[in-house]
């Protein structure tokens, strides 16, 4: 007999999922105004798990016309009130953070093991360390007194909707703004639930406001002449209609868009730990992250072994059940994502490349595609170029520190990248030519709320995270009449 | 002198070849061990956590159980041993559970060399090894012809397992030969009349070693030396086996696998009391050398104490319902 782990389902029970929602607006929640709805379904058995209201114009409009009418109180509340009201919301988080977990896992496809591990408690993190700057933003940089925007339009991607949304509400609640917020349309469950954290946590109504819907909605929200700043994580493609959108205007934007990350490996690195983090840097959240390491850059006098060991530790990976806590890679999390990551995959193997993937029984419902790795990949094949936003790694090989530089610098994106290497001065001279964002050395996807978080190039701008974060959401004071 | 590096996978097969290379002198047996890649400890102990997260439940937690009960090197090393203690320990290798005689047997029995004599006669012909600690245990401070001599008293007493400590202080004072030296010469002093050897574990306790980097090198070594186990810890100082520190020595067993085809057992020893952490640690080797090293020959647990959990988990599994430590035996 082989050690075979028998199933160790989370269970299901500890959430109470209601047939329908409606819209979250003003501290109530109401149907569409047309009562137009749509369904929302779990990647990994394609059940349908709830029916949610598709916001129309009209809806966005009430929506913000709350959220305005809220920031008047809101702003004028003393930073330390403020604060109050986010430590409650972070801690009815980690109170209810397993619920959440198994929520997060069913709408999204993603393992529990991460959702449990990884998101909620970076969710209940963020929040306590922006309540800890809501009375502190004098401090902050940005001028003696920064005065808070006024409505914030949000919208936010399906790959992390619990902790984008934190992302998005922490810091524009600690300095002072008021939200509307649309998560995406595949995985609108857990910001619903957050708007029932909202009541529980007696926040004021119209602070927070969530819209589930689609494109539509989001393009609403946008545009409405009522917001004063848009926040967007998700594709290069729709952040530039959103720039397109607020151009001309007074809005303030951050977008966090796209990635294609170099994650680069030396001759001299802890090999065993590359090979964890190239797997952590790819296979995470089944590559649905915006930063993940989906070009490996490894030094040639070390590509076979690293190639065999990575190979080695893919057979490993335990791909299926998101709820079971042995799970290492779940659902992709939509039909049209998965037919996205096939059609790549496919493109690479058409261009020339070698595709590998450890054999293993995919369910026959839902979602899934295997942890896949291709190799003799070229600066030329598309493969190494477009974000597949999916389990699918690239291996391309270098000969020089220079070398590396440069191939990791070619692409439109910036978000991120990995240095392994055991020689310190080597990992300091690369992370200055590395345009990205964030360079982790000897790690990779380790996030913390105190770091900022952001891109270069069609990566977008601006920095969410830390302190840095606070600026998206501040009008710094200036001298009478300067502005 | 050509400088091996050390490498993963096959390839690495025909580099390494030539081991008189790397143990020819001093200096390139140095190059060597400080060529091995090195260690991220984030990293490593990231992984091991992350390992230690699997949920092992109903079949496969039977499975685990009886396993590492067969896996337990039954251990007293106590000044205070006496034959009566040792005969009793015997009786609960073999029997480990009196009222459930489908629990399987202890793998050895684990004593003082003085000890041998009397475990090996109160084992009969059950099949449990006697496994004893030679080479002045624990410090390991003293002279090599009294270790030898050490050594050959407890081979000639019917050891079938030979657990020597090595010189910590000539390792991290980098007389990496000496270390490589008393190994090899250990292991001739475990040769029987007969042709046959006792198996050689070789005990480095790592939390002596301190770095991640010292545990990959001196696993390397002590494999070079043709150790045919290695084990972390003596169990009798502050820092014993961690997880991180017996991933390691997995990896390491790996690599050398893979670059010279010869399998080395692996051994964690001290602090490892719940059957929840000796899972965690079947975890690990399964997910890091497979099911060629998930059994008593090729990876052991040197405990005292874990095995009166296990049986109560095993207990517990079959009736449903948890027992308490008055179900077990204390010896």
């Amino acid at each position: 007999m082989t050690f075979d782990y028998a199933p160790a389902p989370e269970s299901r029970s500890v959430v109470d999922i209601a047939p329908s929602y409606g819209l979250f607006l003003d501290g109530e929640f109401v149907p569409a105004s047309d009562g137009k709805v749509f369904k929302t379904v779990s990647p990994s058995t394609e059940e349908v798990l709830s029916e949610v209201a598709q916001a129309s114009a009209e809806d966005v409009d009430r929506a913000v016309k709350a959220a305005r009418k809220a920031f008047e109180k809101w702003s004028a509340l003393p930073g330390a009130e403020r604060a109050k009201y986010l430590f409650r919301i972070a801690r009815l988080l980690q109170e209810r953070s397993r619920e959440l977990a198994v929520l997060e896992s069913l709408d999204n496809g993603k393992p529990i093991r991460e959702s449990r591990d990884a998101d909620l408690p970076l969710v209940a993190a963020h929040f306590f360390y922006y309540a800890g700057w809501a009375d502190k933003l004098d401090h902050a940089g940005y001028g003696a007194d920064p005065r808070p925007l006024g409505v914030a339009g949000q919208v936010i991607p399906w790959n992390f909707p619990l902790l984008m949304l934190a992302w998005k509400i922490a810091p524009a609640l600690a300095t002072g703004n008021t939200v509307v917020l649309k998560p995406a349309e595949t995985t609108p469950l857990s910001a619903l639930f957050f708007a029932d954290i909202c009541r529980q946590a007696g926040l004021p109504k119209g602070v927070v406001n969530i819209l589930t819907g689609d494109g539509s909605t989001g393009a609403s929200l946008v545009g409405h002449p009522g917001i004063d700043k848009v926040a967007f994580t998700g594709s290069t493609e729709v952040g530039k209609a959103i720039a397109r959108t607020v151009a001309g205007t007074d809005k303030k934007v951050t977008l966090e868009l796209g990635g294609k990350a170099a994650n680069i490996v030396f001759d001299d690195a802890p090999l065993d730990q590359a090979v964890e983090g190239i797997v952590n840097g790819i296979f995470f959240n089944q590559g649905h992250v915006c930063c993940a390491g989906s070009r490996l850059l490894v030094q040639e006098s070390v590509a076979d072994e690293l190639l065999d060991a990575l190979k080695r530790r893919m057979r490993t990976l335990r791909v299926g059940d998101p709820l079971d806590k042995n799970t290492d890679i779940g659902a992709i999390n939509s039909a049209e994502q998965l037919a996205r990551i096939t059609a790549l995959a496919d493109a690479g193997e058409a261009e020339g490349a070698e595709r590998w993937s450890p054999s293993c029984e995919l369910p026959s419902s839902g979602y899934w595609f295997a942890p896949t790795l291709f190799t003799g990949v070229t600066q030329a094949h598309r493969i190494a170029r477009e974000e597949i936003f999916g389990p699918v790694l690239s291996v391309l090989t270098f000969r020089t520190p220079a070398e590396a530089v440069e191939k990791a610098n070619n692409t439109p994106y910036g978000l991120s990248a990995g240095i392994w290497t055991e020689k310190g001065s080597r990992m300091l001279w690369m992370a200055n030519k590395l345009r990205a964002g964030i360079v982790w050395s000897n790690t990779f996807n380790k996030f913390d709320p105190a770091s900022p978080f952001g891109g270069y190039k069609e990566s977008g701008y601006g920095r969410e995270g830390g302190r840095h974060g606070l600026e998206a959401y501040l009008a710094p004071s200036s001298p009478e009449g300067a502005r | 002198m050509p400088i091996t590096v050390p490498a993963y996978g096959k390839e690495a097969a025909g580099r390494l070849a030539s081991m008189a290379d790397v143990t020819a002198d001093d200096g390139a047996l140095r190059r060597f061990l400080h060529g091995l890649p090195g260690v991220d400890a984030v990293g490593l102990e990231a992984r091991a956590a992350g390992l230690g997260t699997r949920s092992i439940k109903t079949t496969a937690k039977a499975y685990a159980i009886d396993l590492a009960i067969s896996m337990i090197d039954l251990t007293t090393l106590e000044g205070a041993d006496t034959p009566g203690k040792v005969r009793a320990l015997c009786a609960k290798g073999v029997h480990p559970d009196p009222t459930d005689r489908t629990s399987p047997k202890v793998a050895a029995i684990c004593v003082y060399p003085d000890m041998v004599a009397t475990a090996k006669e109160a084992l009969g012909d059950s099949g449990i090894h006697v496994a004893s600690v030679a080479t002045a245990f624990p410090a390991g401070r003293a002279a090599l012809p009294v270790k030898l001599a050490d050594t050959r008293d407890a081979v000639a007493a019917g050891a079938d397992e030979i657990d020597m400590v090595i010189d910590r202080g000539a390792f991290l004072s980098g007389r990496y030969m000496d270390v490589f030296e008393e190994i090899k010469a250990v292991k001739e002093a475990c040769a029987l009349p007969d042709g046959g050897a006792a198996h050689l574990k070789v005990i480095f306790e790592t939390g002596e070693l301190q770095t991640y980097d010292n545990v990959r090198r001196v696993s390397w070594l002590a494999m070079l030396a043709g150790a045919d186990f290695i084990k972390t810890s003596t169990g009798k100082v502050a820092v014993n086996a961690t997880p991180p520190v017996t991933l390691l020595m997995l990896e390491a067993v790996r690599d050398f696998h893979a670059a010279t085809g010869v399998q080395v057992g692996v051994k964690p020893a001290g602090g490892i009391r719940t059957t929840k952490d000796a899972i965690k640690y079947l975890v690990m080797v399964n997910e890091t050398l497979g099911e060629p090293w998930l059994t008593a020959d090729w990876f052991r647990f040197g405990a005292s104490s874990l095995l009166n959990d296990l049986l109560m988990q095993r207990q517990k599994l079959s009736s449903g319902r948890y027992s308490g430590p008055d179900y077990v035996t204390v010896d």
